[in-house]
């Protein structure tokens, strides 16, 4: 009889089964896709790929270690709709071998080291809840007080539902260290896949220093069919397809996923985290640990506990807020 | 095991929601909705003195689903921030029904950016359906426009306070909703997805909407139970819609008092504050890390495949703890 590992998960389907390519209709040989990254030989449709399949494909071999890897969700609002939403997470979790949605860890692209967030869209629609949104922040946290890039891989439906308003304010919450990061020159490429949607792309997705996107791609804020019955017409054609976003400004390139590798290992090259001044370096107070410490010393130990810090009050002063007066103008001005 | 849900810990019935819950979250949901409710230009001209609307967002045109501009309270200068529904057909076609364009979020990001070059606090009324999801959104940037501002507000160096009143709709509320202090009137909602919306996804049923509104805790009340909101402005006996003078002086009184709180701040404490509050939000359960590493992976595979089939161990790849299997859609989460 097998024998069923945690977080490995047995394949119901043979391992020589063919796979039918939605876009051109073609059978494509499953090992051959695999071969390909998950491209369809023929037409070069784009098959969503699973974590582990994006890490091997994009981080140097053996450098990812995965942080926070113990973080589950919770059912704070016991939230049921035809089922309870612990059930639902268990399946997802049976189907994926996931424990949430997304995925942090610190990895090294050609050398160098980043901070990487992956989502599956196979566990719930990739969609974003308390722990998701807390890995992301997570990640961006560490790569703020590591001082190295952070990348995020999007592939979500939007904020989860049976989580209500605190799906929502993820929004914000994993938005903004992103304010913290561009005080503290550090960089974020966000890469945006097959369907990115709704409450992320609402948030940090479409804040990328650098965003780029694979190829047709479904990126969109609404559902299409919400937007078309909203105005009870046709869309245009390659409506929020990832090249009608780099016609609309919105994104600055589309990569072949054979490329992409390559192409954030160019991008980490000449977008690289903002060399720190002598004299600034031991003044500047950003990171989670500066800035939260202060503040656990402030509330009681709250914080500390919300975000597993250690509560020793590391630098005074907490919030070195001192200069983005001058950022909050920038950004307005972009508009 | 530590289990954190800030601020306030709450625990809702694991049982659904009964019939009495149900048409109660209906109820409030419809008062929210109610065609009379104050707008916030009628709360505008009643809370503040000498309120001038500046209009046009300096890239494309001027949104009429949000009104702003300065104004004094009690004599001091504030800027006012809000969705803007109609009062009858005719308005409401010239507002949208309150619903923004990306056009409306730029013009709030300028007026914030206002606020923030003349040390001016931010008073926000939240009163919308959502955030439009047609075409001509989704080509100016629907997701970007929502998340470049919740970004900004959470830098911004002065103090915000955001008043739900009427309909709080996911982003499109969001946008214009990050504060030092959040409150709701008694019958106002807030939402990640719309209760129709909602039942349209997980119940497959839009008239189910009810249902899906006592699911996801929309009202006033559940909201602060949740430590969404800070706390609950009272209405007149029947609702709001029956007396806006009395409506904009509670909202008013409330208004000053929040921002008599927040004022003490000074402004590296201010946004620390702010950033502590918004991630601590979300209930996260966190267990030891049980992170994986390769050669863990590796061991596993091997004796899993000994046991299964004896075969001589490979190199492991991440791909093999985290597979890609069926390509199911599952929009069970997602908004």
């Amino acid at each position: 009889m097998p024998i069923k590992f945690p977080f490995t998960r047995r394949r119901d389907t043979p391992q020589d089964a063919w796979t039918k390519c939605p876009a051109c209709e073609s059978q494509i040989f499953n090992k051959q896709l695999e071969r390909n990254v998950r491209v369809c030989p023929t037409c070069g449709h784009h098959f969503r790929m699973s974590i582990g399949e994006r890490i091997d494909l994009l981080l140097d071999d053996r450098s990812f270690q995965e942080h926070d890897a113990g973080l589950s969700s919770g059912d704070p609002l016991a939230f049921h709709d035809q089922k309870p939403y612990p059930d639902r997470l268990e399946a997802a979790r049976v189907k994926t071998g996931l424990r949430e949605a997304a995925v942090w860890g610190i990895g090294a692209i050609e050398g160098r080291r980043v901070a990487i967030c992956l989502f599956d869209f196979r566990f719930m629609g990739g969609s974003m809840g308390s722990v998701v949104g807390e890995k992301v922040a997570r990640c961006f946290e560490t790569a703020l007080a590591e001082r190295i890039p952070a990348i995020v891989v999007s592939s979500s439906g939007g904020a989860r539902m049976q989580e209500g308003t605190l799906s929502l304010l993820q929004l914000a919450k994993t938005t903004a260290p992103l304010m913290r990061m561009d005080e503290a020159g550090i960089p974020f490429i966000s890469v945006l896949t097959d369907p990115t949607t709704g409450g992320v792309l609402a948030s940090f997705a479409s804040l990328g220093d650098v965003i780029v996107a694979e190829p047709r791609a479904l990126i969109g804020f609404a559902g299409a069919r919400v937007a078309s019955g909203t105005i009870g017409e046709d869309l245009p054609a390659g409506f929020q397809t990832a090249e009608f976003l780099l016609e609309h400004g919105f994104v600055d390139m589309v990569v072949a996923r054979s490329e992409l590798r390559s192409m954030l290992a160019r991008i980490l090259r000449v977008v690289p985290v903002a060399a720190v001044e002598q004299d600034d370096a031991e003044a500047r107070p950003w990171g989670p640990i500066g800035v939260l410490s202060g503040l656990a010393e402030r509330l009681g130990g709250a914080v500390s506990e919300t975000i597993g810090i250690d509560t020793e009050p590391a630098r005074t002063g907490g919030n070195g807020a001192v200069d983005s007066r001058e950022k909050v103008r920038e950004a307005g001005e972009e508009r | 095991m530590s289990d954190v849900l800030a601020p306030a810990a709450h625990t809702f019935p694991a049982d659904p929601p009964d019939a009495a819950a149900v048409e109660e979250a209906w109820r409030r949901v419809q008062l929210a909705r109610h065609a009379n409710r104050p707008r916030t230009l009628d709360l505008a001209s009643r809370m503040f003195e000498g309120f001038i609307e500046l209009r046009g967002d300096r890239a494309f045109r001027d949104d009429p689903a949000i009104a702003g501009g300065p104004a004094l309270l009690n004599g001091k200068p504030v800027m006012v921030i809000g969705h803007q529904k109609g009062n009858d057909t005719e308005s409401n076609i010239l507002r949208n029904f309150g619903s923004p364009h990306p056009d409306g979020f730029r013009k709030a990001q300028r007026l914030m950016v206002l606020a923030d070059k003349l040390r001016m606090p931010l008073v926000t009324l939240l009163d919308t359906a959502g955030a439009f999801p047609g075409p001509a959104a989704e080509e100016r940037g629907q997701a970007e426009a929502i998340a470049s501002s919740i970004k900004l507000m959470t830098g911004l160096q002065v103090p915000i306070v955001v008043v739900i009143v009427g309909e709080g709709g996911s982003g499109g509320a969001l946008a214009i909703g990050v504060g030092d202090e959040v409150l709701a009137l008694e019958n106002a909602v807030y939402s990640v997805i719309s209760p129709e919306g909602c039942a349209s996804i997980l119940w497959r049923a839009p008239e189910k909407a009810p249902e899906a509104a006592a699911a996801m805790r929309m009202t006033a009340a559940d909201q602060l139970a949740l430590g969404v909101i800070d706390g609950i402005i009272e209405e007149p006996e029947e609702g709001a819609h029956t007396d806006h003078a009395a409506t904009a002086a509670s909202i008013k009184k409330a208004v000053v008092a929040a921002l008599g709180r927040i004022s003490r701040l000074q402004t590296e404490e201010l946004l620390a504050t702010r950033y502590a509050r918004l991630r601590g939000i979300g209930l996260v359960h966190e267990t030891e890390d049980e992170s994986i590493r390769l050669e863990e992976a590796s061991l596993r595979r091997r004796i899993g495949r000994l046991l299964r089939l004896p075969g001589a161990p490979r190199r492991p790849r991440w791909s093999e703890i985290w597979p890609s299997g069926d390509d199911g859609t599952d929009s069970e989460g997602g908004a």
